[in-house]
């Protein structure tokens, strides 16, 4: 089976995705990650305000069978949350890349993305 | 060791299932989707690859007595083609594993009886037999068919129909917890109206090497084990391994709430010590939750009251793809019955519960 991975954004190793405008980036996870974890049933999300920390833990993402913690590709301030996910989780299902965002961040550091796995090696590491 | 697989192992791959690993065996866990499947098996039919399950073959003249003496609930009572729902437990009357006993067509004049182990059960209970039989003396023969028969499992409101054109109508007869043989699109099958979902439906023994003709002849939606663990939780069925285990969570019939396995006038391994728990009573009890906050019950989550004071945990949970509500099983004392307020504490943090009495679904 092959997975969706977006050129224009860089990726964890622990499946979540982000954009790279290093004003405010978008967050979420990948095609793979939603595809694993089955139907998404809960999204616990950081709220507007919060500060995420790059490799630590912003939030949960329950599927009918697991539970997997969302850890953040940047340090930041969040600044938006998807909160249409609070009443619609299977949007992470359905659109893990546009509908199905969860949080947008402003970024602390620019440094932090040189480090993300670029689209390539992102695929290279779920293949 | 590697892991045991089911012989329609490789026609689950093609058909791009996801395989979990369950009882020591590589099993179907997802399909298309669990909340797909789930509603398939609620609003039609569903049908499920349950090879896994160990099937347990006793003969004999002692074929009673052993069965009876291995077994909580009253084996006597059974006629050739009935089914009965019975605990298997040790001296202190914990409950080692589940099962469903079914008697069949006596041979060669004897009674002849298959019990269904949970997987990877099937070794254990086969020692068991046996060495419980030489113990005692008894004349029977047991034999582990576990290899032998697949295990498939057609599940639905539609199922009824479904089985009828598949057997000629053979299955049209048997009534709700009875079975019979039966030629299944030409193969020759043991049914029981029997299931883990809640639904109407059967469960089809067929040999090993043809399991493939009988699944192909069933036009349904093919479901793994994971919509087969929503279905049976929100009906409240126990999981074994899971909603109890001799050692991760050592309970008796009375604590799971299948007390009425227990038969204390047969005599049976364990039967003294349930004897006295009957007599005194049991501090904690199997209950249902609801969660009345968002979040999703899970196995190992506390539940507590106002205070935060302890009231038990639970062993299974989900959010009911039925209902749309996050639901759980698991041990509550006692001071808390049905109809009492209580919080779980999901990953730190208490959210409000109501407990009830499973079923949490009507069917």
């Amino acid at each position: 089976m092959s997975f969706d991975v977006p050129a224009d954004r860089r990726y964890l190793e622990s499946h979540e995705w982000t954009t790279t405008d290093h004003e405010t980036v978008r967050v979420g996870i990948t095609d793979f990650a939603q595809d694993e974890l089955g139907d998404v049933v809960f999204v616990e999300l950081p709220a507007e305000g919060d500060e995420v920390t790059k490799d630590a833990e912003f939030g949960v993402v329950e599927s009918i069978k697991a539970v997997s913690d969302l850890l953040s590709p940047v340090s930041g301030t969040v600044v938006a949350v998807n909160e249409a996910l609070f009443d619609a989780p299977e949007l992470v299902n359905e659109d893990p890349y546009g509908e199905g965002w969860m949080i947008e961040v402003e970024p602390s550091s620019d440094g932090e993305f040189d480090a993300l796995l670029s689209a390539d090696d992102y695929r290279d590491s779920i293949e | 060791m590697g892991l045991r697989k089911p012989p329609l192992h490789a026609t689950h791959a093609d058909r791009d299932a996801s395989f979990t690993e369950f009882g020591g065996w590589e099993m179907p866990v997802e399909f298309d989707s669990i909340r797909t499947e789930h509603a398939a098996v609620r609003e039609s039919a569903g049908i499920f690859d349950v090879s896994h399950m160990g099937e347990i073959v006793v003969t004999g003249p002692d074929a009673t007595a052993l069965m009876g003496r291995l077994t909580t609930n009253d084996v006597t009572e059974l006629d050739p083609g009935d089914t009965q729902y019975a605990c298997i437990t040790d001296e202190d009357g914990i409950i080692l594993d589940d099962t469903m006993v079914f008697r069949l067509p006596d041979e060669d004049g004897q009674s002849h009886y298959l019990f269904i182990p949970n997987a990877g059960h099937d070794d254990e209970m086969y020692a068991r037999w046996t060495e419980y039989r030489d113990e005692w003396g008894l004349d029977a023969t047991v034999r582990d068919a576990t290899e032998e028969w697949a295990m498939l499992a057609l599940q639905g409101p539609d199922a009824p129909e479904l089985a009828s054109e598949a057997t000629d109508g053979a299955t049209t007869d048997i009534d709700r917890f009875k079975a019979a043989f039966c030629d299944v699109a030409g193969v020759r099958a043991f049914a029981s109206r029997t299931g883990y979902t809640g639904e109407d439906g059967f469960e089809f023994l067929v040999p090993w090497d043809e399991a493939e003709t009988v699944w192909s002849a069933f036009d349904c939606q093919p479901c793994g084990l994971g919509a087969r663990d929503t279905l049976r939780l929100e009906m409240g069925f126990l999981l074994s391994g899971q909603d109890f285990d001799p050692e991760a969570e050592p309970r008796n019939p009375y604590e799971a709430g299948v007390d009425w396995t227990v038969d204390l006038d047969t005599e049976f391994v364990g039967r003294d010590a349930l004897e006295a728990v009957e007599r005194e009573g049991v501090d904690e009890r199997f209950r249902g939750v609801v969660l009345q906050q968002r979040g999703v019950p899970r196995h190992g989550y506390e539940v507590v009251d106002a205070d935060g004071e302890h009231l038990g945990h639970l062993t299974s949970g989900t959010m009911s793809p039925t209902l749309g509500e996050p639901i759980g099983l698991g041990y509550l004392s006692d001071q808390a019955p049905p109809g009492t307020r209580v919080r779980v504490v999901v990953r730190g943090e208490p959210k409000q519960a109501n407990v009830v009495t499973p079923p949490f679904i009507d069917t």
